[in-house]
C-alpha cells in the first residue's frame, strides 16, 4: 500500500504539512501582490508620519529618531494585519465559501490540526511580511542591528497569537459583517495604543495600564529593543507573548471545532 | 477489521439538528466490495448519514463502524482509507489540476505523491491539463478532478455523495462510466443519490431511505418485484378523469402515484375492471419503488 498504515495521534506533523501545503500552493499564485503591498505600506507611513510629522511637530521619542520610533513601531502593525486579518476572512471564507474545510476535514486531519497548520502559516507569512517595516526604515536612516535578526521570531509567537483569536473569531460569528464589530472595538484599540506612532507613557493611566496587556505593545516593546538595546523585562514579553498565543490557539481550536463539526 | 465484516455498520443511529431529526435510528450495513446506492427524496438524511461517515457530524446516540474502527473515537483511521467526493465543488480554483491533487494526496500521508498524482489524473482521463488551473476547466472535468481526488490516495471505501447532481446529462453519463469502472474494480462504493436512473445503473444493491431511515434494501429487481410488482399501467387524460380513476383505483386498495401527465397504478393485474381499456401498460421500475415508499416525486 503506497501509505502509511500508522496509528494516528493528535497534532501530527504530516497532517499540519499537508494542510500548510494547501496553502503554500495557493500563495504562490499571490505572493506577489502580496509583497507588493507589504513593501508600499510601511513606505507610505513612514513618508507621512516619519517625515512629514517627524519634520514638523516631533523630531524625536525618547532620544531616538522619530521616523525610527514610527518604522520600528510599524512591525506590529504589520504583524496584526497580516494575521487577525487574513486568519478571521480567510477561515470564514473558506468554509462558508469554498467549503475547504469539509474537503480537509474528509481525510485524516482533525479540526486542532487544520487550526493549528492555519495559525502556523498565517504566523510565518506575518513574520516574514512584519520585518518590512523594518527593512523600509533602514533606507529611512535606521541602523541594523544583530538583534533585529530575533524580529521574525517575535512577530510570529504574536502573529501565531493574533492568527488564532482571527479564527476563532470566524469560528465564533454567522456572518462576515460582523467582522466590523471585532475590527472596530478589538483591533483597532489595540493597534491604536500600541505605542507605534506615540509613546504610551503619555496616556492616561488606566490606559498605561491596559496597554501592559495588549499584546502589540510587547510587540513593539521587543522591536525597539532589538533596534535599540533589550532590557532584562524582554523575557517576560516573550513569554508573555508565548502564553497569549498559546491560549488563543485553544480558543480557536474549540469555537472552529464547533462550527465545522455537528 | 477480519474478513467477512461489513466495511459500513451503522446501528440505531441517531442525529438531530435542534429540533429537526435527521436520521432517525437508521440500521445500515455495507459489505465490501459493494456498490450501494443510497436512494432518497432531499430531506431524507442522506448528506447527514455521509457526514456522520466521514467524522464532521457526531451521533447522538448508536454506533457507527467503518472499515473495521469505531466512530467517532478512530474516525482519523477510517477516514485515512476512505475517499469522499462531496456533493459540492470544494476545489481549490486558482491552483492547477495537479497541485489539487498533490495537496490531497499529502493530507491522506501517500509516500509517492507524484506517482499517486499520476494515477488518479490517468482515472480522470485529466492527464493532458495536469498543468492548467481549476477555474480554466469545465463542469465535467471539475466534476472528473473531484472524483479522482477522492481518489488519489487508493480507499478501500468511497462516499460518493450525489456524484452527479446538477450535472447536465453528458457529463452524468461521463461520470457513471467513471464510477463504473470503480466498481468494476472491487472498490466497495456507498452512493447517496437521488437520481433514480443513476441508482438503477449504478448500485448492486439500493437502501431507499426516507425521514432518516431505511425503508427497504434489495437488489432493484428485488425491491420492484416487492413492491410494484411486474407492471404499471399509466392512464393519461384531463386532470378531472385523473382524479377519477385515482380514486376508483385506491377505493379497490391499488398503489396509485402520479406520474407527469398521467397516472400510475402499479402492480394491478391486467384484468382488473377499475383500470380503463385505454392505459399504458410498461414494465414497473425502480422510480415506482421509491415514490411508493417515499412518497415524494422522483427526479
Amino acid at each position: 500500500m503506497n501509505r502509511d498504515e500508522k496509528p494516528m495521534r493528535r497534532l501530527e506533523p504530516a497532517a499540519i504539512a499537508g494542510v500548510m501545503s494547501r496553502e503554500v500552493a495557493n500563495f504562490r499564485t499571490f505572493w506577489k501582490a502580496t509583497t507588493f503591498s507589504s513593501l508600499l505600506e510601511p513606505t507610505i507611513y513612514l513618508l507621512a508620519f516619519g517625515l512629514g510629522l517627524g519634520s514638523t511637530i516631533v523630531a524625536s521619542v525618547d532620544g531616538v529618531d522619530y521616523i525610527e520610533f514610527v518604522g520600528t513601531g510599524m512591525v506590529a502593525t504589520a504583524v496584526i494585519f497580516a494575521s487577525a486579518l487574513p486568519a478571521m476572512f480567510g477561515t470564514f471564507v473558506k468554509h462558508r465559501f469554498q467549503r475547504t474545510y469539509d474537503a480537509i476535514l474528509a481525510a485524516p486531519v482533525d479540526v486542532e490540526e487544520l487550526v493549528t497548520a492555519e495559525a502556523l502559516w498565517i504566523a510565518l507569512r506575518a513574520g516574514f511580511y512584519g520585518c518590512f517595516p523594518l527593512i523600509v526604515s533602514f533606507f529611512f536612516g535606521l541602523v541594523p542591528t544583530w538583534g533585529m535578526l530575533l524580529v521574525p521570531f517575535f512577530g510570529f509567537i504574536t502573529a501565531f497569537g493574533f492568527a488564532s483569536f482571527g479564527i476563532a473569531v470566524a469560528g465564533t460569528v454567522s456572518k462576515i459583517d460582523q467582522f466590523n464589530y471585532v475590527t472596530t472595538t478589538v483591533i483597532t484599540p489595540l493597534f491604536l495604543v500600541a505605542g507605534t506612532f506615540f509613546p504610551i507613557d503619555q496616556l492616561p493611566d488606566g490606559f498605561q495600564v491596559a496597554a501592559q496587556f495588549n499584546p502589540l505593545f510587547q510587540l513593539v516593546e521587543l522591536v525597539r529593543g532589538a533596534a535599540f538595546g533589550f532590557e532584562t523585562v524582554d523575557i517576560l514579553r516573550v513569554a508573555g507573548l508565548i502564553v497569549f498565543s498559546l491560549i488563543m490557539w485553544r480558543i480557536a481550536v474549540r469555537q472552529l471545532g464547533r462550527r465545522l463539526i455537528d | 477489521m477480519s474478513a467477512g465484516d461489513p466495511s459500513i455498520s451503522l446501528r440505531k443511529v441517531e442525529k438531530s439538528f435542534g429540533p429537526i431529526t435527521a436520521v432517525d435510528g437508521l440500521d445500515l450495513e455495507v459489505p465490501a466490495g459493494i456498490c450501494l446506492g443510497l436512494l432518497g427524496p432531499n430531506g431524507a438524511g442522506k448528506s447527514t448519514t455521509m457526514r456522520l461517515l466521514t467524522g464532521q457530524a457526531i451521533a447522538d446516540s448508536g454506533e457507527i463502524r467503518v472499515l473495521g474502527y469505531d466512530l467517532p473515537r478512530e474516525s482519523k483511521m477510517a477516514r485515512a482509507r476512505m475517499g469522499v467526493v462531496p456533493q459540492l465543488d470544494n476545489l481549490d480554483v486558482d491552483v492547477t489540476v495537479e497541485q489539487n491533487l498533490a495537496v490531497s494526496a499529502r493530507l491522506y500521508r501517500v509516500r509517492d505523491v507524484p506517482a499517486a498524482v499520476d494515477r488518479a489524473l490517468g482515472l480522470a482521463r485529466l492527464t493532458d491539463r495536469r498543468k492548467d488551473a481549476v477555474d480554466e476547466l469545465s463542469g465535467g472535468m471539475r466534476r472528473r478532478l473531484l472524483l479522482a481526488r477522492g481518489l488519489v490516495h487508493e480507499p478501500d471505501l468511497v462516499l460518493l455523495d450525489e456524484p452527479t447532481v446538477g450535472l447536465d446529462p453528458q457529463i452524468r453519463t461521463q461520470m457513471w462510466t467513471l464510477i463504473d469502472d470503480l466498481r468494476t474494480r472491487g472498490a466497495t462504493i456507498l452512493m447517496s443519490t437521488h437520481y433514480i436512473e443513476e441508482a438503477e445503473r449504478l448500485a448492486d444493491e439500493v437502501a431507499v431511505m426516507a425521514k432518516g431511515r431505511v425503508v427497504d434494501r434489495g437488489t432493484p429487481s428485488e425491491l420492484i418485484t416487492k413492491h410494484a410488482g411486474r407492471e404499471t399501467a399509466e392512464v393519461y387524460g384531463p386532470p378531472g378523469r385523473l382524479a377519477e380513476v385515482r380514486a376508483a383505483a385506491e377505493a379497490e386498495g391499488l398503489k396509485v402515484r402520479p406520474a407527469g401527465p398521467a397516472v400510475a397504478i402499479v402492480g394491478a393485474p391486467r384484468e382488473n375492471p377499475v383500470i380503463p381499456a385505454d392505459a399504458v401498460w410498461r414494465a414497473a421500475t425502480l422510480e415506482d419503488v421509491f415514490v411508493i415508499l417515499t412518497g415524494e416525486e422522483a427526479e
